[in-house]
């Protein structure tokens, strides 16, 4: 298949079945909403070292949260159900209850119930309040900027992590410039996040590695500087390769997301040194969720 | 089907007690087996049909009319369903009702809602003294759901009052929240002497600038995000509640009752 020139692979992104919530941060304008999902967001590319995957979804109007201030949506993705809720926590605790103004609730409704505020008012030393206000328990902390509101719970759902395409260019900044152009597409589709910096990853990688403490290393399938050492996947006008990985609350959220993604590459074309777009497939040893590229740009 | 319509033919001399008339417990029951039913008048037990005039066969939709002050115990314990009343209502309306919504139209008697656990009560005139409270002797109150009053309400309104609210549009007597455990109650109009007596926890909110007993201690003027979340909850009801221009989130914040635990507060509507 080729579409503008760009070659689509004909191969798979092997995805695997994860954990994942949404929580709505809101303050008292957008900015200190946004700040305070930066934080919360922050250090969570990978569950390889971060302990979970999480990314900021979209801004909300102050007509789509629940206390009518501007507001960000965030989702986040975890191995377990225990580690879910232990990221959840911590990083609502340090990230949110410490920004100004913030106020945070659960983004979704139906699912196992995970503590959301249901610790973090112990932060208030008994001078916390409950009020259970349509079946929803939310605490009220003292806190020296006034007071911070937390819904108690949030709903965790089954999701899918890993969902990912390769964009292979003549050039660095080519490959960076189609990236980029793909993320600002797919961060208009609701349910996922690209959870790498920016929604870019340049260091891909595979399963295992010569030293037997390392689970994953370097993709040197992929490396362009390894092109005559290693058995290659590139073709000698490949001099750059950067991936764009997304987590999403089901495996169409994520075919949609990777659609637009590819689609906003190919626009660049072959022209502007966009050559080919594969993905990171493991032979089936990663995990059951596959997203064929030529199925999906049918 | 239509509504059962129970409508009072005269009016007795001794009260009511109207407990069996709820709709879980007419459910499949038709008019002359609901004719049958016998109430407590006194010390003597009379027929449902001696004292109605039946019409209708939708028992989970009922409808008492022309009902007057001395028919108790109207909803206890209701398990859904709908009760419409026409007419004065007596004590204990909605006494520990479970779900479901009971509507009065005109004024009720003491000890409306009190120890409810979930559902709808709304009162459309004014409300007796023990709104919401505890029996005399129990120790907790209202459990849950929500009581409107468009009316004025006497006194000690959640009285031991454990989760829920209670809205008041008009004014309230005195000892508003007394010995509350938890829960809200909003009132618009006036309030009575000693608002929030021996409250452990819970909020008391007002329209209207209050006299806060000594032993609240004013905590300043504040923004509380908490509000316009709790005033959406009211969106629902046939309300000044649930109107926009309603709507605050600015404050002054009194806690207390320090002679207590002193982790509940009265919060008044600032300019």
């Amino acid at each position: 298949m080729i579409i503008n020139g760009v070659t689509i692979d004909q191969t798979f992104a092997e995805a695997f079945p994860m954990k994942a919530t949404r929580a709505i941060i809101t303050a008292q304008n957008e900015k200190w909403a946004m700040i305070s999902a930066q934080a919360m967001t922050g250090f969570a590319t990978s569950v390889i070292a971060c302990g979970c995957e999480a990314g900021i979804e979209r801004v909300l109007s102050p007509s789509e949260t629940p206390d009518g201030r501007p507001g960000v949506s965030i989702l986040i993705f975890a191995m377990g159900g225990k580690g879910l809720a232990k990221q959840l926590e911590t990083r609502a605790g340090q990230c949110v209850l410490t920004s100004p103004t913030s106020a945070l609730f659960a983004g979704i409704d139906e699912g196992k119930q995970i503590p959301l505020g249901k610790n973090l008012r112990y932060f208030g030393d008994g001078f916390q309040i409950s009020k259970k206000i349509n079946g929803k328990r939310y605490w009220r902390v003292p806190v020296m900027d006034g007071e911070f509101l937390a819904e108690a719970t949030t709903a965790q759902v089954g999701a899918v992590g890993g969902g990912n395409f390769l964009v292979l260019a003549e050039s660095q900044p080519q490959a960076l410039a189609a990236c980029e152009a793909a993320i600002e597409e797919m961060r208009k589709i609701p349910n996922v996040i690209m959870p790498f910096p920016g929604g870019v990853v340049r260091s891909g990688s595979k399963v295992g590695s010569k030293y037997p403490a390392l689970g994953a290393s370097t993709n040197d399938a992929f490396c362009p500087t390894l092109k005559g050492v290693t058995q290659t996947d590139l073709s000698p006008e490949i001099e750059s390769v950067m991936e764009i990985v997304i987590d999403g609350l089901t495996k169409e959220d994520i075919d949609q997301a990777m659609r637009v993604g590819i689609q906003a590459v190919c626009d660049m074309g072959a022209e502007q040194g966009i050559k080919r777009i594969s993905a990171g497939n493991y032979g089936g040893k990663l995990g059951p969720f596959h997203f064929h590229l030529q199925e999906i740009m049918a | 089907m239509s509504a059962l319509t129970l409508t009072m033919k005269h009016r007795l001399d001794q009260r009511v007690d109207m407990s069996p008339l709820v709709c879980h417990k007419l459910a499949g029951l038709t008019p002359e087996q609901i004719g049958a039913i016998e109430l407590q008048c006194g010390k003597q037990k009379i027929r449902v049909d001696s004292l109605f005039k039946i019409q209708g066969d939708d028992t989970q939709n009922l409808i008492i009319a022309n009902s007057f002050a001395k028919l108790d115990y109207i909803g206890k314990e209701l398990q859904g369903g709908q009760i419409t009343i026409e007419g004065d209502v007596g004590a204990y309306l909605g006494m520990q009702m479970q779900s479901g919504v009971i509507h009065a139209k005109d004024d009720a008697g003491l000890y409306a809602g009190c120890e409810m656990k979930e559902g709808l009560l709304q009162i459309d005139g004014n409300a007796g003294d023990f709104l919401g409270a505890a029996l005399p002797g129990n120790k907790q109150g209202m459990k849950g759901g929500r009581i409107l009053v468009k009316g004025n309400v006497g006194e000690r309104a959640g009285d031991h009052m454990r989760r829920g609210a209670i809205l008041i549009e008009g004014d309230v007597g005195a000892y508003c929240g007394s010995r509350m455990v938890a829960g809200t109650i909003a009132v618009m109009g006036q309030c009575g002497r000693y608002p929030g007596y021996a409250m452990r926890r819970g909020t008391l909110l007002f329209w209207q600038a209050v006299q806060a007993p000594a032993t609240f201690n004013d905590c300043g003027s504040h923004t509380l995000a908490f509000l316009p979340i709790l005033f959406s909850s009211f969106g629902d009801l046939n309300s000044h509640f649930a109107e926009p221009s309603e709507v605050f989130n600015r404050v002054q914040r009194y806690g207390g009752d320090l002679a207590e635990t002193g982790r509940g507060e009265i919060l008044v509507k600032l300019a």
